[in-house]
């Protein structure tokens, strides 16, 4: 890029920036929005109030005993495929399930799984082996520390702040710009479209760092939220989440006049990934073409990914399928909204 | 010695633009050639065509057949980066400074017009730190020809530039536009006020249902058309239209049209002397006589059968 393109592009990119920082009312909600949401769950899930028991079914088992606590009410059974065990136990160690049911290979052996230091798992138990003896039973233990529902929601509340930033911030706000004639003042200097582009594009991504960043380092301070993996990894999972919202919302942006629209077309595509990217609740239990449709959505990647650093301690590596989605999808967004975008 | 505008070479030139609407031919073959230096308008009423005709002019709106040269060459980057544009309607980001705004356009040229002489050229330097939506109407044109004014263009593009202004901020963008004139700046602008046109342009273009139907220098535009003289008197003074035209045969001869309105009698004559020794010799009160020359608006009016403002 030469000098003068640069220039360019940092004029648009200061002046949008200035635009953000002074609209004060926009920019206190960007802040206000995810601290107020985190505080409020954070108290709502505070006490033990979650009556609610999980088991892990791993590979169907036929058992008597787990057949009979499986007729037990109350009782979340999560079904989960033979190969995904040390998935399952990693979750027993986390609180996130009471208790593991597998079957031995031979069929015999009903293996079960529990964390001495979760009461739940301590009753599951005791439900288990009233119906049957423990001779065919065997019993094995994990620990670790206890995931708090504000732990495991920060991820996910995080993803969600930085999906209505990036594309109302961006989407939005160019449709706005469209439709008030500012791209068309543009148009007739020699900006390009590109410049023009990444100038937003840049603009908005910094902002939802900086503002993410703090409104994580703010929360933490008072909520002392569960680290297991790296702040750097978890920043660069933000950052390159934003960057594929961000050219998600271009795309959208990229013709549409009508403010209206491009509101249902944003509100179209950020309802779904609300509810179905694992923001509030995880999407375990859910049928799996349910799960299938959840990771078109690069919410998903964005919250499997953090999420996965924070309470498991995973390493880029580990996460580098969803990164990798991002990036694509990033690098699919940006050259569709900058090769169909149009000034008018 | 001043060079001729005749001699001065062509910047800007259209070619037989046409531009159609979906059940609409908003200009209908129209072609322009504008010479350096000089200040052309586009006049016409509002649906004529003008703005569509200087948006193709400006490279905005693409015509659906015809051409725009400049410097002989179809009009393209050089073009965008050597004109400078004013729209009738320009919106700005929100929340920006007049200088902040003056700064980020002026960064978009490589060719950059010197911003002491821009701000004092348009007199905005007492609020460059005011944001751009707390300014006045007049303020505001003023900081737009500023930004059109960034890049020190060659072609300078002022659509509709006064409307909606008092006349004091008129009078007062009209001395700017003047100013530029001085400094050699081609301005194509589009108007339907007829004085700012004969006060402004060079050239003018009346233009009427997607075409132009006039074009020439003001003053001689009106020679070509009106070898009349119209006298004016209160409706009193004559006792109306009809009284006038009984009274003698002089004022229903050829070459003579007298209309009336509420309060006055106007007499368009080609026959001034003799239509003045009638009056006197029926001794008429002509103490309250005015002689008006004829304007721009008597010249759409005669062209087209219509109300400029209609």
């Amino acid at each position: 890029m030469s000098w003068v393109r640069l220039k360019r592009f940092f004029s648009v990119f200061h002046a949008r920036n200035l635009e953000f920082m002074r609209d004060r009312g926009t920019m206190a909600w960007n802040f206000l929005f995810p601290v107020l949401t985190v505080g409020v769950f954070s108290f709502a899930f505070s006490g033990k109030s979650q009556d609610l028991f999980k088991v892990a079914w791993v590979g169907a088992p036929t058992h008597p005993a787990a057949l009979r606590l499986h007729e037990t009410q109350h009782v979340q059974f999560v079904d989960v495929p033979a190969q995904e065990l040390a998935g399952a136990l990693a979750r027993v160690r986390r609180h996130q399930v009471d208790l593991v049911l597998s079957q031995s290979e031979s069929g015999g052996v009903l293996q079960y799984w529990v964390n001495d230091s979760n009461p739940k798992g301590y009753l599951l138990e005791r439900l288990l082996l009233a119906v049957e003896s423990t001779s065919s039973v065997q019993r094995q233990t994990v620990s670790g520390r206890e995931i708090r529902y504000v732990d495991w929601l920060i991820s996910g509340l995080l993803g969600m702040n930085m999906m209505f930033s990036a594309l109302f911030g961006v989407g939005y706000v160019i449709v706005r710009y469209r439709k008030n004639g500012v791209l068309r003042r543009f148009k007739v200097t020699p900006l390009g479209a590109f410049e023009f582009l990444s100038a937003q594009v840049v603009s908005r991504l910094w902002l939802i760092l900086i503002t993410s960043t703090m409104v994580f380092a703010g929360t933490n301070a008072v909520i002392h939220f569960h680290m297991e993996g790296s702040y750097f990894d978890l920043f660069l999972v933000l950052l390159l989440g934003s960057l594929c919202m961000i050219s998600l919302g271009m795309v959208v942006a990229s013709r549409i006049k009508s403010e209206e629209l491009a509101s249902g077309i944003l509100n179209l595509l950020t309802w779904p990934m609300m509810f179905l990217s694992g923001v509030w609740f995880s999407l375990d239990g859910a049928p799996r073409w349910l799960q299938s449709l959840a990771q078109l959505f690069p919410l998903t990647h964005v919250i499997e990914s953090a999420r996965a650093i924070m309470t498991e301690g995973a390493t880029l590596a580990q996460v580098g399928p969803n990164l990798g989605v991002l990036f694509g999808l990033s690098v699919v967004f940006m050259a569709v909204g900058t090769a169909i975008f149009r000034w008018e | 010695m001043q060079e001729r505008s005749s001699e001065r070479p062509v910047v800007l030139e259209a070619r037989e633009l046409i531009k159609d609407y979906p059940k609409l031919r908003a200009v209908d073959g129209v072609s322009i050639s504008l010479r350096a230096g000089i200040c052309f308008g586009l006049l016409g009423p509002n649906g004529a065509g003008k703005t569509t005709t200087i948006e193709m002019l400006e490279g905005v709106t693409t015509p659906t057949s015809g051409a725009v040269l400049f410097r002989g060459q179809p009009a393209g980057d050089e073009f965008r980066a050597r004109s400078g544009i004013q729209f009738q309607a320009t919106a700005l980001q929100d929340f920006l400074k007049v200088s902040e705004v003056l700064s980020l356009f002026r960064n978009l040229y490589d060719q950059q017009g010197a911003l002491a002489e821009i701000i004092e050229l348009t007199e905005i330097g007492e609020f460059l730190d005011r944001e751009t939506d707390k300014l006045s109407g007049g303020q505001r044109q003023r900081m737009l020809l500023a930004v059109a004014l960034v890049n020190d263009p060659e072609v300078l593009f002022l659509d509709e530039p006064t409307t909606g202004l008092d006349p004091q901020a008129r009078r007062a963008f009209w001395e700017m536009v003047h100013r530029l004139k001085k400094r050699g700046k081609t301005i194509v602008m589009t108007t339907h006020y007829m004085e700012e046109a004969y006060e402004l342009c060079d050239e003018i273009a009346i233009m009427d249902r997607g075409r132009i139907i006039a074009r020439g220098e003001p003053d001689a535009l009106l020679q070509e058309h009106f070898q009349t003289t119209t006298l004016v008197l209160p409706r009193a003074a004559v006792a109306g239209r009809e009284a006038l035209l009984a009274s003698s045969p002089v004022f229903g001869h050829d070459g003579t049209v007298v209309r009336e309105t509420d309060s006055q009698v106007e007499i368009q004559t080609l026959q001034i002397n003799a239509v003045l020794g009638e009056l006197l010799r029926l001794q008429r009160d002509l103490s309250q006589l005015q002689v008006r020359s004829p304007t721009l608006d008597d010249l759409f009016l005669r062209l087209t059968g219509r109300e400029l403002r209609e």
